[in-house]
């Protein structure tokens, strides 16, 4: 029996950090110090505050630890683990006060979120089915095959509320009927869509690191409510950590006899096979992801015939995302009427969201479908760095859109954000402030859309290009008012003849900004001018003669030999060569160079 | 595994574990004065021995933890239990047997055991 639990985060981004290398000489030292019998080192998936990795807490004390480094670790072993003296400098601030520390749940970033689907991430040992089993893990499944009728799951999950968590809200338990009914009986599949690809967004990839077992639950679960007896994950080969687990979860499930014959003895066969998806954007639609997992080429098919009727192999499949799963085991436990206490009358439960982009608090969160913008940005996320301005939030990734200061307090659900012209998107949540250029912004998303099309229909496969040059040609100040107006009009109908989703929301990033940004498009295309200082064509670097020393230094680190003049004489920037990199005004201890 | 029966026992066995993980206002707090003076004079087994059997009874909402110096040296090895809304019970002169009689007792009984107080040990 262990006294005390020292966790430490092996998710992707503690891991980067360094995490794995804290653990190991978290073990050493604790051997070192005979503590081996009495203190367990356990290593866990995400705890949400990623921008404080590595991250340590010590249990049961709940000490939080962050930003550990190597050499700490000798200190906080002997005081703390050997001696009780919590090692204060090395906590994590927020948690700090005068006497003892604040709990965990009461920090301002913990306080306000909810965690459902991420509640055993940070919490148990994704390796470890009996630690997942601990926590309540299986008994959903147990409750479901040997107290419940398929028609009792699929009602629990219809009044409970939830809709999908990928992207577009269909509601899980409608899908799942759809599967069940339209095709009685015959093969059937269930998959999950765990290709999480929009930049800046990994909840699927945390849930996936810190509790996978909660996934393979939730398909068996599935694979009874619709009778289907065989299920695929189709995860991308670019989350390495997540592939081993899933792998170790799915191989701990047959040995446990959780996956395979007769589950629970109850006559019940279910298992699952991983397909990993060689990174196009493209598969994370539903067509395209399951003619990936067939063995052809990611590409999209026209619906209907929809999945619950034909999907892989032409049999009935149920696709739903990471994130959805991840609530099915704790609905059944706790009933439909309890998700659904939770949110606003259309959006139930909790929704995890990235936190990425100009925010204090980099990481993943999970906060009640209703929560306002302002509650997450600022409370949660602690605020925009270097007191800036908070200026817009893109949500939903290359497929979704801004909402501006203005909407600030609009409380976050599924109908709110379309009716603003975003979506919920799987849930990356990217803070910007006036530093970003909107239209840079929409620019950057394009590229990413065009990289990504996968070429099968032409409105996506040309449209997006030209939208593209058509954005380029605005932040190189060479378009014309009527530009902008011929934008619009593709952008229309690039989404009104899109075979699929990526080309039907493509437009959107663009969309969105000339909605709230239109002033930022025409200072580029009327007065050349890019309001936020980012569009290098439009930018010119110039020294104030007045604040200007002489002291040589810009002229030194200018990598392309564009400031000359003599020693304690005002510079001058020869804008012909100039290439607009900035390192001139880092340097200047004067702050005589500007951008205009 | 064929059967619920053996899904809960793993449950059981694992909760006591993983329990450990947990925050909660209505927790018991039995902390163990473990500072040099408390480690000199035989914290370290007094501290095993109440992890050990709290974990064993399956006590759930009781942390054991630990501190510094609680300043009465003498008194090491010092265990205070404190129980949300009700005064800090502090015993004294402890042993790893002493400490399983106060899970006993104190914890699954709600009894304080009076004769190892450090009010006994000042008459």
């Amino acid at each position: 029996m262990y006294r005390s639990h020292v966790l430490v985060c092996g998710g992707t981004g503690c891991t980067s950090s360094g995490s794995l290398q804290i653990f190991d000489l978290l073990k050493e030292e604790i051997a070192k110090n005979g503590l081996a019998d009495e203190v367990s080192v356990v290593q866990t998936g995400c705890h949400g505050l990623c921008a404080l990795g590595p991250i340590v807490i010590v249990y049961p004390e709940a000490t939080f630890y962050s930003m550990v480094k190597p050499e700490y670790i000798p200190e906080i072993v002997s005081e703390h683990l050997l001696k009780g003296r919590v090692v204060k400098k090395y906590v994590y601030e927020d948690t700090v006060q005068e006497e003892g520390l604040k709990p965990l749940h009461e920090t301002d970033f913990y306080k306000k979120q909810h965690r459902i689907a991420l509640r055993n991430c940070g919490v148990i040992n994704p390796e470890n089915i009996e630690e997942y089993i601990g926590t309540r893990g299986y008994e959903a499944l147990g409750k479901v095959l040997t107290e419940m009728t398929p028609d009792d799951v699929i009602k629990c999950i219809l009044d409970s509320g939830l809709r999908g968590r990928g992207g577009g809200g269909f509601p899980t338990g409608r899908k799942w009927q759809l599967a069940k009914d339209l095709v009685k009986g015959g093969q059937k599949y269930v998959a999950c869509n765990a290709d999480e690809g929009d930049p800046g967004a990994f909840m699927d990839r945390s849930v996936l690191e810190g509790d996978p077992h909660a996934l393979i639950e939730a398909m068996a679960i599935a694979g009874y409510a619709i009778g289907a007896n065989q299920g695929y994950i189709y995860v991308r080969a670019e989350y390495p950590i997540a592939v081993d687990r899933l792998n170790i979860a799915i191989g701990q499930a047959r040995e446990y006899g959780l996956l395979g014959k007769d589950i629970f003895g109850t006559g019940f066969d279910f298992d699952l096979e991983l397909r990993l998806g060689a990174g196009a954007f493209v598969c994370g639609e539903e067509t395209a992801l399951m003619t990936s997992i067939e063995g052809n080429r990611g590409e999209p098919k026209p619906r209907p015939p929809f999945p619950a009727e034909k999907g892989l192999f032409d049999k009935p499949t149920v696709l739903n995302n990471v994130e959805t799963y991840a609530n099915i085991p704790q609905i059944i436990l706790n009933g439909a009427e309890w998700f659904a206490s939770m949110g606003t009358e259309k959006s139930k439960g909790t929704k995890v969201f990235a936190l990425g982009g100009k925010i204090k608090n980099t990481g993943l969160v999970e906060i009640p479908m209703g929560t306002t913008l302002r509650t997450v940005v600022e409370d949660i996320g602690g605020g925009i760095p270097n007191g800036k301005k908070f200026k817009a939030a893109q949500t939903g990734g290359p497929s979704g859109g801004c909402i501006p200061a203005e909407h600030f307090d609009v409380p976050i659900d599924y109908d709110n954000l379309i009716a603003l012209g975003s979506m919920m998107g799987s849930g990356g949540l990217i803070v910007m402030d006036e530093d970003n250029c909107m239209v840079d912004i929409a620019k950057f998303f394009l590229e990413f859309t065009v990289d990504e099309s996968c070429g099968k229909c032409t409105p996506c496969r040309i449209g997006t290009k030209r939208l593209y040059e058509m954005l380029d040609k605005i932040t190189k100040g060479q378009a014309t008012l009527e530009d902008l107006d011929k934008l619009e009009e593709l952008c229309y109908y690039i989404k009104d003849n899109s075979l699929c989703g990526l080309g039907q929301t493509a437009p959107n990033p663009v969309l969105s900004t000339l909605r709230y940004f239109k002033d930022e498009y025409i200072a580029h295309v009327v007065e050349k001018r890019c309001p936020a200082g980012v569009c290098k064509d439009l930018l010119s670097f110039v020294i104030d003669p007045d604040k200007c020393k002489g002291c040589t230094l810009c002229a030194k680190k200018c990598p392309a030999g564009a400031i000359s003049g003599t020693v304690k004489e005002p510079h001058v920037i020869d804008t012909s060569k100039c290439v607009k990199c900035g390192v001139c005004i880092e340097n200047c201890k004067f702050g005589a160079i500007s951008k205009k | 595994m064929k059967s619920l029966a053996e899904l809960k026992a793993i449950r059981e066995k694992m909760q006591g574990q993983v329990g450990l993980r947990s925050e909660s206002e209505t927790q018991t707090r039995v902390v163990v004065g473990m500072a040099t003076c408390g480690i000199a004079s035989g914290a370290r087994p007094v501290l095993t021995a109440l992890a050990d059997a709290v974990m064993n009874k399956k006590l759930e909402d009781v942390a054991v933890v630990q501190t510094g110096c609680i300043g009465l040296c003498q008194f090491e090895p010092i265990v205070e239990v404190i129980a949300p809304g009700k005064e800090k019970v502090t015993y004294v002169h402890m042993t790893p047997e002493k400490a399983e009689e106060i899970v006993e007792q104190h914890l699954i009984r709600g009894q304080v055991v009076t004769q190892y107080t450090l009010g006994a040990a000042n008459k």
